[in-house]
């Protein structure tokens, strides 16, 4: 048995919980410590700069670090931040214990899941991308360790039921505090999402992989894949959203505008997240151009919820400003603490959401769609969405979250606000480079430095998603730096001085507010959602599993 | 404070009603491209046993045909090519393509236009085109399909 020096004090004792979600958070971070690695090679390769042969022993291919990148920074890292996040903030908010034991078994199976995915992934044995599509068939262990790794995934949603139900219980006849309110409502969504890819992974692709059955239908695959993919943009999103809505008006110095439209905001992602995966599926032959027309319309109507996202946080802001002395139509834009990490992330993050969303509206709308479908046009949407949004947003959130949970001090606050700047610069140049070069045709997923001067026509663009390539290199150096220069040193400020979570305040609130109340009857939106989940993929889905089509894997890389 | 909290809610309003109404006008713009310029966009001309696509016909013999005033092409997308390599047409004649793969999922985009179809083993694409001008228009594989997917190319020949 080890003594226990005076100096190494238990930092968890009264908050056990504080340790699970750090655990969380890091390994998060370090997946996209590895996956992001391989982004700016991909940005030299869109450059026409091909790296890949230096890296030869490590990397067999180019498509061995996209599928790393993909599989590492989109499922693995967003995920972890979701289940760090979304599980601590409604514990601290309902001041409550989240089952111990099982937050420890999430975290197990993740680490354990992402574990035995890693084995193949970097045995070159499972570049097959983050999109798996069959017939190209990875190795069973891609699929087994992803498998696990999604389904910790449910032991938080247990987690945050549980957190709710007993506080219900406790508060018979309350309206569910809004952290937790929209804590919940992500996790409920993600619930009904996840089921096409569980279904597709455990009781196709698995049996397959091992040899139990000879073949899958590679269009039935795409489709439970998306019926999966669509919402899991919203599941990565909504942490993203917690904090602009809960934690950036308090940080930015103000309080949030109205507290029934942010519970209104995610009731309607609940509703309408999932039953829209078909505009994935607009240039797939075998599904009716009736069906993705549906699908086009309740796409659409998700961007409704965004849409007032972007009011509400916009407002809280200007509230913020005009409280620190803001004067005039724009003076209060200038008087936000821009100076301060924790809100530059979201907020810069948010302010490139806006011509991301744009994007957005191209991408849904089914005759357009044809134009940048499968271009580089697709990678700068969504790097301005996943990777700029949702990572910023987690970025902004671990300079707060790592100090509060380690009473650690943030090291290197100019490295951070740096890294932020550089970041926001980098991914809006990228986002713009590789919107131009998709519209312009260039593939998107592909090697093109091998042939580079067969895409003489994007030169100039290509030239500048090098560059960009280049500054989000330092940027994501920087903001490593920070990250884990604060959580590995020996500093630990006095129990006293531990940072609070900056909850914000909310200038309406939902007492005796009437949408607040009807949106937290969530045990009925769940049902609406499930029949609208049905009504939208029903048939499709029914004649897909009775005209199977199953075709034998294959290896090609 | 008050008073300001109303305007912030007339703003709102005005907001949201602006958002629902350009979603509409999209709506609308949609259903009148879909209906009239559809043609384009990928649909299924039904299933077909992958196992056999490339010995049993029409894709055994991928080619275009001169049917009436019009072309059929029968292509196939495999790894790492299309068949046939060059397809030839006339400007201003309407070309319906089948496409199909005997092994994974390939792209059939052709630059310059909005042919952009996904190529699903097991399944046949249908779509139709007709070429305005004259040229040599690339077929791109956009579709990851193995280590060689960014040298897949394929070649339309317009004539006049
Ligand atoms: C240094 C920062 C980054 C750079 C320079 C970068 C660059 C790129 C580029 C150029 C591609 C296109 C590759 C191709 O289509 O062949 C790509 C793909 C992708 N990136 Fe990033 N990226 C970065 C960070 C991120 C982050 C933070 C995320 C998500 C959280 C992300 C998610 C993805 C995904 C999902 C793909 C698609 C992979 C696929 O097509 O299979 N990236 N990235
Ligand atoms: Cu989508
Ligand atoms: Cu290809």
């Amino acid at each position: 048995m080890a003594v226990r020096t005076l100096s190494h004090v238990d930092v968890y004792a009264g908050y056990p919980e504080k340790k699970v979600t750090l655990y969380m958070l890091m390994l998060g971070f370090f997946a996209l410590l590895l996956g992001t690695f391989f982004g700016p090679l991909q940005a030299l390769n869109y450059g026409g700069i091909d790296a890949y042969p230096l890296l030869k022993p490590l990397v067999q291919s180019y498509y061995q670090g996209l599928t790393l990148h993909g599989v590492l920074n989109a499922i693995i890292f967003t995920q972890l931040f979701a289940q760090a996040l979304l599980v601590y903030l409604p514990a601290r908010e309902l001041r409550m214990r989240p089952n111990m034991t099982l937050a420890w078994i999430s975290w197990w199976m993740a680490f354990i899941g992402l574990g035995i995915a890693a084995i193949p992934l970097l045995g070159n044995a499972a570049t097959v991308l983050y999109t798996f599509y069959p017939p190209l068939k990875g190795h069973w262990a891609f699929y087994v360790g992803a498998a696990i790794f999604v389904l910790s995934s449910y032991v938080s949603i247990y987690l945050v039921l549980d957190l709710w139900r007993r506080w219900k219980r406790a508060n018979p006849g309350k309206i569910t505090p809004l952290v937790t309110y929209l804590s919940l409502t992500h996790w409920l969504m993600w619930f009904l999402a996840s089921l096409g890819l569980v279904v597709e992974v455990a009781v196709f692709l698995i049996p397959w992989s091992l040899g139990l059955i000879e073949g899958v239908d590679p269009l039935l695959s795409r489709t439970l894949f998306w019926y999966t993919g669509h919402p899991i943009v919203y599941f990565w999103l909504l942490p993203a959203y917690v904090v602009a809505y809960t934690i950036l008006p308090k940080v930015a110095g103000g309080k949030l505008i109205s507290d029934p439209l942010a519970r209104l905001a995610f009731l309607l992602f609940l509703l309408f997240s999932v039953p829209v995966g078909f505009h994935h599926q607009f240039a797939d032959p075998g599904i009716s151009s009736g069906w993705k027309f549906f699908h086009t319309v309740l796409t659409l109507m998700v961007a409704v919820p965004s849409l007032m996202t972007a009011f509400t946080l916009a407002a809280s802001l200007e509230n913020a400003g005009r409280a620190r002395g803001g004067k005039g139509l724009l003076g209060w834009i200038r008087a936000l603490p821009w100076g301060n990490p924790v809100f530059l992330g979201p907020t810069l993050g948010l302010i490139s959401f806006i011509p991301g969303g744009a994007g957005g509206f191209v991408n849904a709308s089914f005759p357009l769609n044809q134009v940048i479908h499968n271009t580089t046009w697709i990678v700068g949407h969504f790097h301005l969405q996943v990777a700029t949004m949702v990572t910023m947003s987690a970025m902004g959130a671990a300079f707060f979250l790592i100090p509060h949970l380690t009473r650690k001090p943030l090291v290197g606050i100019g490295y951070a606000r740096a890294s932020q700047w550089l970041w926001f610069i980098g991914m809006n140049l990228m986002g713009f480079a590789l919107h131009w070069m998709g519209y312009l045709g260039v593939p998107r997923r592909a090697h093109i430095s091998e042939v580079a001067s067969q895409y003489q026509g994007a030169a100039p663009f290509m030239a500048l998603n090098a560059i960009s390539g280049v500054i989000l290199f330092v940027a994501a150096g920087f903001f490593f730096y920070v990250i884990f220069a604060t959580a590995l040193q020996n500093r630990r400020l006095p129990e006293a001085q531990t940072p609070e979570i900056p909850f914000t305040e909310v200038v309406s609130g939902p007492e005796g507010n009437r949408v607040a109340q009807l949106t937290d009857r969530v045990g009925f939106w769940f049902a609406v959602a499930v029949i609208l989940i049905v009504v939208a993929y029903g048939l499709p889905l029914i004649q897909m599993f009775t005209s199977l089509n199953p075709v034998p894997g294959m290896r090609l890389w | 404070m008050q008073d300001n909290h109303k305007v912030v809610e007339a703003y709102e309003r005005g907001w949201l009603i602006f958002g629902l109404a350009m979603i509409l006008v999209f709506i609308v713009i949609i259903s009148y491209t879909v209906l009239n310029r559809g043609e384009t966009i990928s649909r299924g001309a039904g299933q077909i046993d992958v196992a056999t696509v490339r010995t049993t016909s029409p894709f055994a013999n991928p080619r275009v045909e001169q049917v009436g005033g019009e072309y059929v092409a029968y292509v196939q997308a495999f790894a790492f090519g299309y068949l046939p390599a060059e397809i030839k047409v006339k400007k201003g004649v309407k070309v319906t393509f089948y496409i199909t793969s005997p092994d994974v999922q390939h792209g059939f985009y052709v630059e310059g236009t909005n042919i952009n179809p996904q190529i699903i083993p097991g399944e046949v694409t249908k779509l139709e085109y007709v070429f305005k001008k004259a040229g040599t228009y690339r077929i791109v594989c956009n579709e990851y399909c193995g280590i060689s997917h960014a040298q897949m190319f394929g070649k339309i020949v317009v004539e006049e």
